[in-house]
């Protein structure tokens, strides 16, 4: 139990640590245990191989952000990834980007329809789209593996300046989500909600609305991902996507974004995407037992939350209302450690 | 330094408000006969009062005497049934809170609407930022910062635009409702209990403020318990009494004794069931010494012992609830120490709590009491399992668990059908609350602490749930008790403690019973005395 401000300040600062120490960690032992894992090359790899986790990463940010939850996306991405193998392997890259994005909004809408209109949980929600989404895709595909058209296989092997392909669209991705969610009022009113939904509704904005947009966008950003994904595969097995939901939403609360709403950024997520695909990466590179993969996964999630819920706990000491208005008691040092929460 | 923030307020308002204004004018707003009831019961029977620009006007009133209700229907929470109410001229009915706030009305309530995980400048103007241009939803930093700069300097609140809203105290956080009132131009700024969590310089500060917005012409509605407050800052007072206005005129006629006559003045006390013994009938049951967590309660002493019932006097924000949260292990205390029969309790949880035999019965029962969907029997049982749970396979011994339910069901008159099958939901509020205790005496607590016990519940429904709370102690329980309603605390306990501020300010014993000494002990700490 968290006892008092002080406590809660040195807590907060420690798990704003742990992630980049948990890192370091890694990277040290993997180098250790192989002899390939530390090279530029390898870490190009890794930031590849990462592109699609950090883009879903940072969609489902927004989702977390108004408290809500999206277990839809890892469907989302197979569905796009299965319409464009399928009916558009005829089409320019350009385009079938273009018309995943539209399959992951209209995806995103129906998760916010339930959400917003009907009042369904988002849990509830999401995880029954996320079943209806594996079904549509199954059924599309008649559970065979899907082969990209040239043109989106191609594209991964594409590079402009020496940025390859699925990194600059990652890199334009997070640039589109750093506008809205940094530099226009909808970000702000996307924290104000996750901060306090009644107190936003009070304050007049449209928080149906917002709320909407949130998930269309998270949609978006998941179908891009399937996108990348599909583009560096060059094909989508029946399992493409599968429990990628949940490293998404390990990313985005490694990288500081809180499941209670209202607290995160972007580059936390990005961060975090990086840190679970670099432990990947690194299990491949050792050739560890294949079993062993989701027992790490698993870890990664459970520290992930661990980390939330301690984290949430201090925040929520930090904040507390007070009743009686003791003098200002160390103000500077509670700036510091709240400025970047 | 105030000069110059006085400078930059009329500089920031010039546009509309600039100039003082003559008092003796049409008024600002005005309230006609202005009725409203709840489910067939009154709780307005006719208010009316003006407001005139540039005027400070003290609403006054016990718990339940009409003031939020008055309030919620300026800002368009509820409608009116009948009256008239006429802003500036024009005819008002506001069906949304977007409709007070379009008439010029703003409230700085108690609970602030405060985003604590955002910025001061975006907490200014959220809803409202500068935009880069019209086709282009860009928000415009520089402008924000500026208008921020405007704001914050126009209620003298000396803090970085871009600080964490968080990291504000109370008091800087109430400056900040005020700026953001300031930016939309509001006409009437009503203030709702102020400064239960200022410090007194805070509160000092927030006084300066409210007398350079009636300069500027703001008509300014002052709720608060403190009297001495009210009396030192409004031109013009208004009592309400059970719905009625019962005083109403300019300062200068009135003193807080005045006022505390006319809130009270009235005798339910054939609402408390006369107990037959009174006082301690053994030995101490709790024993709370200089309990102390910063930021919440400091000092706090006291002890109850078998057969006693305390209570705990105090306006809402006095510290009342966080007490019995600590006592009962839901919250967390830095030092002292609380032992029940004599065994202290190190790190008080709830578990070791009910196991030492405390009960406690929350402010809401509704949320944190019980499962309304549940049976009674669901409800009634659910604390007491573990101990008809018997032998090595704790199975329930479900035979004695229904003699139990029964019996208490008997013995507080607990009114529902079938205890296995009726919802509690469907029961009344007084015997829902029947529901909690009972829940409770099936453990056969040896204390029980009730928060707000009879809260919300009409008068029948109070008598039966206090006859039950006097059959508790007259059954050898010690009784903590919590109450908003005096008159509750003075017909039922002992002794009754004055919560203010997070401290016990007095303890009054039976004996020297007056409602207005307990009214004034809760209320007098204002800071104009």
């Amino acid at each position: 139990m968290i006892t008092s401000p002080a406590h809660a300040r040195r807590l907060t600062r420690f798990l704003r640590l742990l992630p980049a120490i948990f890192f370091t960690v890694i990277v040290a032992a993997f180098s250790v245990l192989s002899n390939r894992f530390l090279s530029l090359q390898n870490f190009t790899n890794i930031l590849l191989q990462a592109a699609h986790l950090a883009v879903m990463a940072v969609g489902m940010t927004f989702v977390l952000l108004v408290a809500g939850v999206d277990l839809s996306v890892g469907a989302t991405m197979y569905v796009a990834a299965v319409s464009l193998g399928l009916y558009l392997s005829a089409f320019p890259a350009w385009l079938c980007l273009l018309i995943a994005i539209a399959i992951g909004v209209a995806f995103g809408a129906v998760n916010a329809f339930f959400v917003v209109k009907l009042r369904v949980a988002p849990f509830i929600v999401t995880l029954a789209t996320l079943f209806v989404g594996r079904g549509v895709g199954l059924y599309l595909s008649d559970t065979r593996m899907v082969l990209a058209g040239s043109a989106v296989s191609d594209f991964a092997h594409e590079s402009s300046l020496g940025v390859p392909a699925p990194v600059f669209v990652a890199a334009v991705s997070l640039a589109v989500a750093f506008v809205l969610l940094r530099l226009t009022p909808f970000g702000r009113y996307v924290y104000a909600i996750g901060g306090d939904r009644e107190g936003a509704r009070k304050t007049g904005i449209n928080v149906e609305k917002v709320t909407f947009a949130v998930y269309c966008l998270c949609g978006a950003f998941a179908a891009v991902g399937g996108f990348i994904s599909l583009s560096q595969a060059a094909a989508a097995p029946s399992t493409f996507g599968e429990r990628k939901e949940f490293l998404v939403i390990a990313a985005a609360v490694l990288g500081g974004t809180s499941l209670f709403g209202g607290h995160g950024g972007l580059l936390g997520p990005v961060f975090g995407a990086i840190l679970i695909q670099t432990v990947q990466n690194g299990l491949v590179m050792i050739d560890a037992d294949p079993y062993i993969y989701p027992l790490i996964t698993a870890a990664i999630i459970f520290i992930a939350v661990l980390v939330d819920s301690l984290r949430a706990g201090a925040i929520a000491r930090l904040e507390r209302r007070r009743i009686r208005a003791e003098e200002q008691e160390t103000r500077a040092e509670e700036q510091e450690t709240l400025a970047s929460t | 330094m105030r000069e110059d923030a006085h400078t930059l307020t009329t500089t920031a308002m010039s546009s509309d408000q600039g100039h003082p204004v003559d008092v003796q004018q049409v008024p600002l707003l005005s309230l006609r006969e202005v009725t409203k009831s709840f489910f067939g019961v009154t709780v307005l029977h006719g208010v009316s009062f003006d407001l005139q620009p540039g005027e400070v006007l003290g609403l006054v009133g016990q718990n339940g005497s009409g003031k939020s209700t008055t309030m919620n229907i300026l800002g368009g929470v509820h409608q009116r049934d009948s009256g008239e109410i006429v802003i500036g001229g024009t005819h008002y009915r506001p069906r949304v809170p977007r409709d007070a706030e379009d008439a010029g009305i703003a409230f700085i309530q108690q609970e602030l609407n405060i985003f604590a995980n955002l910025s001061v400048q975006e907490n200014l103007l959220m809803g409202r930022f500068p935009k880069l241009g019209r086709w282009l939803p860009v928000i415009s930093f520089r402008r924000l910062r500026e208008r921020a700069r405007q704001l914050l300097a126009a209620v003298d609140l000396q803090v970085s635009p871009h600080a964490s809203a968080s990291t504000l105290s109370p008091g800087e956080r109430q400056l900040l409702e005020i700026a953001k009132a300031l930016s939309l131009n509001a006409k009437i700024i009503i203030f709702d209990e102020p400064t239960t969590s200022l410090t007194s310089r805070e509160s000092e500060r927030l006084f300066a403020l409210i007398g350079r917005l009636r300069h500027q012409g703001i008509g300014i509605i002052y709720i608060s318990h403190l009297l001495a407050d009210v009396v030192r800052l409004a031109d013009q007072i208004v009592v309400l009494r059970d719905g009625h206005v019962v005083r109403r005129g300019p300062k200068a006629a009135m003193t807080v004794d005045d006022l505390v006559t006319a809130m009270v003045g009235r005798s339910i006390e054939a609402l408390f069931p006369n107990r037959s013994r009174r006082g301690a009938t053994g030995a101490t049951v709790l024993e709370v010494e200089r309990v102390s967590q910063p930021g919440i309660v400091r000092n706090v002493s006291f002890s109850v012992a078998e057969g006693e019932i305390v209570g705990i006097a105090g306006l809402m924000g006095s510290g009342r609830t966080e007490l019995a949260r600590i006592l009962f292990g839901l919250d967390p205390f830095e030092s002292g120490r609380v032992a029940v029969t004599g065994r202290p309790f190190a790190k008080p949880e709830p578990r070791a709590c009910i196991a030492g035999g405390m009960a406690f019965l929350t402010e809401d029962r509704r949320h944190e009491g019980l499962m309304m969907e549940g049976s009674v029997a669901a409800n009634l049982e659910l604390a007491a399992l573990p101990e008809h749970a018997r032998g090595i396979s704790r199975l329930i011994d479900d035979r004695r668990l229904r003699q139990r339910m029964s019996a208490i069901k008997e013995q507080l008159d607990i009114k529902s059908g079938d205890l296995r099958t009726t919802p509690v939901k469907t029961l009344s509020g007084g015997n829902q609350q029947k529901v909690v205790i009972g829940k409770w005496l099936l453990r056969q607590p040896k204390l029980f602490i009730l928060d707000e016990p009879t809260r919300g519940l009409d008068v029948g429904a109070k008598q039966e749930v206090n006859k039950a709370i006097v059959q508790l102690a007259d059954a050898g329980t010690a009784v903590l008790m919590i109450s908003s309603e005096l008159e509750e605390l003075i017909g039922m306990c002992d002794r009754v403690l004055v919560m203010n501020r997070g401290e016990v300010g007095r303890t009054i014993e039976r004996s020297a019973f007056e409602r207005e000494a307990i009214l004034k002990a809760a209320m007098w700490k204002g800071i104009g005395t």
